[in-house]
């Protein structure tokens, strides 16, 4: 036992046990970079598959008409390929969205951060993040079975599949992820700022309208832009809820498809590899990534300009 | 009441009502945000209260144990949980290892330059790409360049790539959190920067690690575009080939190249039928959905406790 020990410790000391652990250590590491790699290739992929097919795509339309034809029928006979429809049912539902989700995510979060006791705080949390996994195509069955229903009772007219109810069930669905992220942001902010402004004679309202949120605000910009992707990238909840049928609408009573929902329609019927129809579906992806990418650079301006440094 | 030379705002009335009535904005608003938090967890536990009363009359060994079919009362959905079962597998075989690999080289190798930061800003970009994006990209990469096809394996190795990021980020918090005495004890024993990390800092982080997983997963299991727009079978009556068979290797990885469906695909083509019978089978999958991502929740929360309370530094 004590010479197996021995020889074991020799071997850890020896040149050439030190050597073929050093040796060891680079192969690791280059097992581990490469695992670090594999991100770097899912960005480069994820841009290389959508330029090229989208590339295939404009080969057969024009940009111009692309741009700026309202009608978006690329599997029927007479083929129409304009992207505004789309795009005008994904900004609808995302505004309806963000009217429900940006001013109740941020009362939450205020008054999680700055009123709530530390064990109402300990306990909405992770609820909060909970209902972040819920899958989403059970929202979607929440906004066709219980919300559209919920919703024709108060305007009759309404029909059943429309972007109204999916906004709304979007909003819902990312309130917990706004509170969430915002209160994280209002919490950074350091106490002697509140205790700064409680010395003045300001009530908690004051000090978290006036100089929490303030201080916060390149935090809750993040928080909003997070959910705005959300919203734009939403799929299950609108292809069930908000009909499938392309529209050139801006109206949320009306039904649409949106970007998302036009590519789980195609997906879902057998397109052969290399159609035009299968293009299709990656110029629209490409058209998802450039709105949420837009949206980024905003908000990434918007922290980069409000940022305050402690 | 107001002399002429006292401005009105330092008037001892005016303050006090003044002050009386920012008090009331106080209380006014933590009734509205009381209000607001309450509607919003009340309303979408009505919701789920529905979805299992509507689902009620659907539960029973049967559901399990039967394909789907044109009738309601007879469909089930034992295509769906084998086939995200297996999905899941594939997903947690292909994340996890390279998932904490990259965790670790960003936290114990990488140098600080250019080269990290992209890799950096890489990882955080990912985890905001809409999900339906990747499905896109393993319709284009797995499904018809690897020449993978509309199988498990494509749908496996989506997933994993959805929730690589949330592996990362979760490890890379946990390796945070090992303090840096541990480390330099070790080195100072003349242990090699991987002997201190395996030995050391990895044996510390394993409760981070699980969590991650165990969330990473709990959001693969919902995931319904990215495996829809790969191709996803909705109705498929028969199961993919056993993993385990009666002749020598025992095991046989055809399972891997097999049309599947999935849970949430299931649920999906049932809530979009026309036919009201078909939405009572929607709401229990739906349930069962829910139910298992609100377990892995539970027991990541319960991981991330359990170790918690054991760690003392």
């Amino acid at each position: 036992m004590a010479s197996t020990a021995a020889t074991k410790s020799n071997d850890l000391v020896s040149r050439s046990g030190l050597r073929y652990r050093k040796i060891r250590d680079r192969i690791v590491e280059t097992f581990l970079l490469a695992a670090g790699l594999v991100a770097v290739f899912t960005t480069l992929a994820i841009v290389v598959i959508l330029l090229t097919e989208s590339a295939a795509f404009f080969d057969h339309v024009s940009l111009k008409d692309f741009l700026t034809d309202t009608m978006w029928t690329p599997l029927f006979a007479d083929a129409h390929y304009g992207i505004l429809p789309l795009v005008a049912g994904t900004l609808t539902t995302t505004i309806v969205a963000l009217i429900v989700a940006v001013p109740v995510g941020t009362i939450i979060a205020i008054y999680l951060s700055e009123f709530a006791s530390h064990r109402l705080r300990e306990t909405v949390k992770p609820i909060l993040e909970l209902l972040g996994a819920v899958p989403t195509v059970v929202y979607g069955y929440f906004a066709l079975t219980a919300v559209t229903p919920l919703l024709q009772m108060l305007m009759p007219e309404l029909p059943g599949f429309n972007m109204l109810s999916a906004g709304l069930v979007i909003g819902l669905m990312i309130v917990p992820y706004v509170a969430s992220v915002s209160e994280d942001a209002m919490r950074a902010v350091p106490r002697y700022m509140r205790e700064g402004s409680y010395a003045m004679g300001a009530t908690r309202l004051q000090t978290a309208l006036r100089v929490v949120v303030p201080g916060a605000f390149s935090g809750l910009a993040a928080a909003f832009i997070l959910g705005i992707s959300r919203a734009v990238g939403e799929t299950m909840v609108v292809a069930i809820a908000a009909g499938m049928q392309p529209n050139f609408t801006f109206d949320p009573r009306e039904q649409a498809a949106t970007i998302t929902a036009y590519i789980v329609q195609v997906s879902l019927g057998d397109l052969p590899h290399g159609s035009i129809g299968y293009q299709s579906i990656f110029a629209a992806g490409l058209v998802l990534m450039l709105i949420t990418l837009i949206f980024n650079v905003i908000g990434f301006s918007l922290t980069r300009k409000f940022r305050e440094a402690y | 009441m107001a002399t002429a030379n006292v401005p009105d705002y330092l008037n001892p009335d005016s303050i006090r009502t003044g002050l009386s009535r920012r008090k009331m904005l106080d209380q006014v608003f933590v009734i509205v945000g009381l209000v607001l938090m309450f509607a919003c967890l009340g309303i979408l536990a009505v919701l789920f209260m529905n979805l299992v009363l509507d689902g009620s009359e659907r539960f029973g060994w049967d559901f399990f144990t039967n394909f789907p079919s044109r009738r309601a009362e007879r469909a089930g959905i034992l295509g769906a949980w084998v086939g995200t079962s297996l999905i899941m597998l594939v997903t947690a075989f292909c994340a996890v290892p390279v998932g904490v690999a990259a965790a670790i080289y960003l936290e114990e190798y990488a140098p600080k330059n250019w080269f990290t930061a992209i890799i950096e800003i890489n990882v955080t970009n990912l985890a905001g790409v809409p999900s339906i994006v990747y499905g896109l990209l393993a319709l284009g990469l797995f499904v018809y360049q690897f020449g993978l096809g509309q199988s498990i394996a494509a749908a496996g190795l989506t997933l994993a790539l959805l929730i690589l990021p949330i592996v990362i980020v979760a490890t890379r918090e946990s390796i945070r959190a090992v303090p840096k005495s541990i480390r330099e004890a070790a080195y100072g024993l003349g242990a090699t920067r991987w002997e201190v990390t395996k030995d050391h800092v990895l044996p510390y982080s394993t409760g981070g690690i699980l969590t991650g997983m165990i969330l990473g997963l709990s959001r693969a299991i919902g995931e319904t575009a990215p495996i829809i727009t790969i191709g996803a079978l909705s109705f498929i009556a028969f199961l993919p080939s056993s993993p385990i068979t009666s002749e020598f290797p025992f095991i046989s990885f055809q399972w891997l190249s097999d049309p599947f469906t999935a849970m949430p695909i299931q649920m999906f083509n049932w809530v979009s039928r026309p036919d009201q019978a078909f939405q009572a089978n929607a709401a229990a999958a739906g349930a069962i959905l829910l139910g298992m991502t609100l377990l892995m929740n539970a027991v990541a929360i319960w991981i991330r406790y359990r170790f918690r309370k054991k760690i003392n530094w």
